[in-house]
């Protein structure tokens, strides 16, 4: 997740509201055909803006399926490598469906895809949840960078992105609009 | 840098708040199958304890060992500190042995204060009650209590308690927890009445931010909150009223106070409780009594204070007084 502020005014948008609506609708049908139906999918975001994202795609894989898809969120703050780099950050909110993730197919959501470590942190998480049958990674945004051995099952946008270069997204829940906007670092 | 939890008054609004929110958090791992985290691996933390005491005690062990943390448990009984060994000693003892962070109950008003500002060891010290002074995590505790039952679980989070109006009643005058808590309530916007024989209202009481009564039944009715306070036998060597017969009748709580409260509001005693004396059997097993889930609530809010102040690279928490020195 990148959390740098970008300006407003000298971030370009790379992805705008109906950009985005039409590459979750496109997720939505790729996990239906990766998972033969999505009958035992899980979605759970990452917090904050993943699980808005989760909760998008849930309303569109209900919609394509005609059945109710079970949806949360993972927050993965305690299990992060950086904990001692920074003072201790907020916890936000673990909402686990209510018949859990045990023998199910378990889609993380997360709206950037960068170093991986977020993912990884995830990873963790989800162990001390319980034992899903297998996990998948949708992200709205990969710019790349990988630091660690992991890659997305399902890919909104593949942004190549320089390290000087930011990645913002925001959604109308949180930000009041939907884009996705690529800016320069702030050099301070 | 200083990283200590000495008292309920060092806190901000937005401390505590940040606090009783992360501990929301913390509260949702203690219904998973597994109920731990790795944030504190690799931190080792010593339960310092030279006075008696169960729940806090075991309350802060379940707490260190949900986040991964190595505990040691230290009692003063049958250490070097019944041989003669000062606190300063057994506190470089400690800092020998490289403990990030010291949790301890002391007898004597002010020893985590000593510890904490004496250069003696660099570890995070957190007071678990010390003398009659200060006894900050039960104030937190049940701050949170009072959240989640005055305000509710979901609509609580980012909120404090203004407004609401909270009792104090029995032994002031021995009580680290009034003042903890006297002081964490005023910091949250409420309204704190201690209820009190005049004997046990301890000299100064004005400056607290507070108003005090010696009548239980007036103040009662316009309770949200009635916290009972028990009666500390150990720490009277004089008599401060005629006899328990009368204490109980006139501070006392029983069901017949109880339902002269308001439908809503709650009965908390920080335990250990005295039945018969502060409080009667019915009432202490009614369902408006929140006593087992203070215990309960105890160990989230001791997680969160833990990794407010070891998780990361320094504190979350400020400290405005001890700063300042």
């Amino acid at each position: 997740m990148d959390t740098q502020d970008t300006q407003a005014s000298d971030a370009r948008p790379v992805l705008e509201g109906p950009d985005i609506a039409r590459v979750l609708t496109r997720i939505a049908h790729e996990i239906v055909e990766r998972a033969k139906g999505a009958d035992d999918v899980v979605l759970l975001g990452i917090p904050t803006r993943g699980v808005f994202l989760a909760q998008r795609l849930a309303a569109k894989l209900e919609e394509i399926t005609d059945r109710k898809i079970p949806c949360g969120s993972l927050d993965i703050t305690m299990y992060r490598d950086d904990l001692r780099m920074h003072p201790p950050r907020a916890l936000a909110r673990t909402e686990i469906p209510g018949d859990g993730i045990d023998g199910r197919l378990v889609v993380l959501v997360d709206d950037v895809l960068f170093s991986g470590r977020t993912v990884r942190a995830a990873l963790d998480a989800l162990n001390d949840v319980g034992r899903p049958r297998a996990v998948q990674l949708a992200v709205l945004v990969d710019r790349g960078h990988r630091e660690l051995p992991i890659r997305a099952d399902y890919v909104g946008k593949n942004l190549p992105t320089s390290l000087r270069e930011t990645v913002k997204v925001q959604l109308a829940e949180e930000d009041g609009r939907d884009t996705v906007l690529l800016g320069a670092k702030q050099t301070q | 840098m200083q990283r200590h939890l000495i008292s309920a008054a060092d806190l901000t609004r937005d401390d505590a708040v940040l606090i009783l929110d992360t501990a929301e958090e913390m509260a949702r791992v203690a219904d998973r199958p597994i109920k731990k985290l790795p944030t504190l691996r690799g931190r080792t933390i010593v339960n310092l304890f030279f006075e008696d005491s169960t729940r806090t005690r075991i309350s802060f062990e379940a707490a260190e060992k949900r986040l991964s943390a190595d505990v040691i448990n230290f009692s003063a009984k049958g250490s070097s500190v019944s041989k003669g060994e000062s606190l300063k000693d057994t506190a470089q003892t400690l800092e020998a042995m490289g403990v990030d962070a010291v949790v301890i109950r002391h007898g004597a008003s002010g020893a985590p204060y000593r510890l904490a500002n004496s250069g003696w060891i660099d570890a995070a010290v957190i007071n678990a009650g010390d003398g009659t002074h200060q006894h900050p995590t039960q104030a937190l505790l049940d701050a949170f209590t009072m959240r989640r039952r005055l305000v509710g679980r979901d609509a609580g989070l980012g909120q404090d308690l203004s407004g609401r109006r909270i009792t104090i009643v029995g032994d002031v005058l021995h009580s680290r927890v009034a003042r903890s808590n006297v002081d964490l309530l005023h910091t949250l916007g409420a309204e704190v009445t201690v209820v009190a024989p005049p004997t046990l209202v301890p000299v100064g009481v004005e400056t607290w931010p507070c108003e005090v009564s010696y009548d239980l039944d007036s103040t009662l009715t316009k309770s949200d909150a009635v916290m009972m306070l028990r009666v500390q036998r150990e720490r009277m060597n004089a008599a401060f009223f005629p006899t328990e017969r009368e204490y109980s009748r006139r501070y006392g709580l029983d069901g017949e106070r109880m339902a002269r409260m308001p439908e809503h509001a709650i009965v908390m005693h920080p335990g250990p409780m005295v039945r018969g004396m502060e409080i009667t059997a019915e009432v202490a097993d009614s369902d408006r009594c929140t006593v087992v889930e203070q215990v309960a609530n105890g160990v989230s809010i001791r997680m969160a204070v833990l990794y407010l102040l070891l998780g990361g690279a320094e504190p979350a928490v400020t400290h405005a007084r001890i700063e300042e020195k």
